[in-house]
């Protein structure tokens, strides 16, 4: 206990003493930490964020959605679905491939461009789209490992019931898989919480696009720090939900084994 | 109409690969048949009982039910796995639904039953097996013998014709051994048709109707258990049950 403590402080203290003594920590100090910037940007900001927080919400359910049929189409074993097998197959691969900041100027550009009739121009839903896209391929990846990871005895066990293989999916296999993959979906979750701080490079006023727009105005580069601890705000708990959801878990189905 | 067995194969032959796994099996278990495979790991029991279930694809031969020929690739396998229960070494449970959610799963979804029917049903054997005060936990929380009886259980909820049992108390100590079988020696006295894959000779003498001896993938010996557990006529046979009796 004692050698943790010294051993932090010291350690700590050393980061810190490095940064503090540096020969440009004035300058450093004044552009990045400047009190009075950050609070003439916390406002704006925050209202930029709540874009940011507005975009996570609406696109993590769809996200969640898409992803879970995604990759039961890629399980699918009926000749009928076979064409959708493939399909799931090639978006996972295509779109995995696809830097996000590219499906966001694809969408955001590339689908208003088309000038078809009925259709938003709205930045804010093709940014949406562009991450519901991109997340879902990864978190169609995440499910598709749950549901293999369930040991194949258990499909035998349903079928020995004489379960349709979908009813053995739903009763079965997929709500196994889905405790088992919650520490990794909260871990996109937070990614994407992130990610959706990509929206600023096609303009839309979310809370970077308005800290880049303040520290241009001030020459200062506070209001990005100031962005950085609002995504830190959201993250850091989000992390702690995912530890203490993946121990709940271990907890109700192991109790009283060891 | 009686002389028809529940459950008939004819010169079944199943391979892995280039592995012959059954060699030109035949069996008939009649309504009432407590039939138990006994043969060394590898010699077929599991891959029969599994094939009985159509688990397995077949590479030749006819399995009939009831009469009517099953291994027919026309025949949808659940019809027939409707009617047969099968139980694994490894129970196999559902680790993420309650003992009673686990027992109520096919009743309700397969076999058209309410919930409430399901429920009592299984309440009600659950409670003959020992398992009453254990309907709400989950399968982990339970001893290997608990597991082993709820999956027990789980099998009898839809009321099979035909039971299969592969090597069910190979995975339990030895204490809970007698428990399960204590289970199935009740089955076989109440008259349900079984199949089994045994490594416990003296309960295999006890309750079965026959007896079949299997290595290297066919039936080397078959008969009633006085006479192949007590005067084989194969030297395999011999040479097999000296390795697992005890002198």
């Amino acid at each position: 206990m004692l050698i943790a403590s010294v051993a932090t402080v010291v350690i700590i203290g050393g980061l810190a003493a490095a940064v503090v003594l540096s020969p440009g920590w004035a300058r450093v100090r004044s552009s990045f930490f400047d009190p009075d910037e950050a609070r003439r940007s916390f406002h704006p900001i925050l209202e930029g964020f709540w874009l940011n927080v507005r975009m996570f919400l609406i696109a993590e359910p769809i996200i969640l959605v898409a992803g879970l049929a995604i990759a039961l189409a890629r399980q699918a074993r009926s000749p009928w679905l076979l064409p959708l097998r493939g399909l799931a197959v090639v978006y996972t691969d295509v779109v995995r491939g696809v830097p996000t900041i590219l499906l966001v100027f694809l969408f955001v550009f590339g689908v208003p461009g088309l000038k078809l009739e009925g259709l938003t121009n709205s930045i804010f839903f093709w940014a949406t789209v562009a991450l519901v896209v991109s997340y879902s391929a990864y978190v169609a990846e995440v499910f598709r490992a749950g549901i293999e990871s369930v040991h194949p005895s258990q499909v035998t066990s349903a079928e020995a019931l004489a379960l349709t293989r979908g009813q053995s999916m739903r009763y079965v296999i997929v709500p196994q898989a889905l405790r088992r993959v919650i520490p990794p979906l909260l871990n996109d979750f937070v990614s994407l919480q992130k990610d959706t701080a990509l929206v600023a490079s096609v303009s839309l006023f979310d809370s970077l696009f308005t800290a880049r727009d303040m520290a241009a105005y001030d020459f200062n580069y506070t209001p990005y720090v100031v962005v950085a601890c609002f995504f830190i705000v959201i993250t850091v708990p989000l992390a702690r939900l995912c530890d203490w959801l993946s121990r709940w878990v271990v907890r109700r189905e192991r109790a009283g084994v060891l | 109409m009686n002389e028809r067995p529940l459950i008939e194969v004819r010169n079944l032959r199943k391979t892995y690969g280039s592995r012959v796994v059954l060699d030109d099996i035949s069996l008939a278990v009649s309504r009432g048949d407590v039939v138990c495979l006994i043969g060394s790991s590898g010699s077929g029991k599991s891959t029969l009982l599994r094939c009985l279930d159509l688990l397995e694809p077949i590479d030749d031969g006819v399995i009939e039910f009831e009469g009517r020929e099953v291994s027919d690739p026309g025949v949808d396998p659940r019809d027939v796995r409707r009617e047969i229960g099968m139980v694994f070494q490894a129970y196999n449970l559902f680790p993420h639904r309650t003992v009673l959610a686990n027992c109520t799963l096919a009743p309700r979804k397969v076999h058209g039953l309410s919930r409430r029917a399901a429920r009592s049903r299984a309440v009600e054997l659950l409670g003959r097996f020992g398992l009453g005060e254990h309907v709400d936990v989950h399968p982990d929380q339970l001893s290997g013998g608990q597991q082993q009886r709820a999956a027990l259980v789980r099998a009898l909820c839809t009321e099979p014709k035909l039971l299969l049992l592969d090597e069910i108390t190979a995975a339990l100590d030895p204490e809970l051994v007698g428990d399960v079988l204590g289970i199935v020696r009740d089955l076989a006295a109440a008259g349900t048709t079984m199949v089994l894959a045994t490594h416990e000779m003296a309960f295999a003498r006890e309750v079965a109707s026959r007896v079949c001896f299997l290595d290297g993938g066919r039936v080397l010996e078959s008969g009633p258990p006085e006479q192949v557990l007590g005067d084989p006529v194969e030297p395999r046979t011999r040479e097999f049950l000296r390795r697992v009796l005890p002198a």
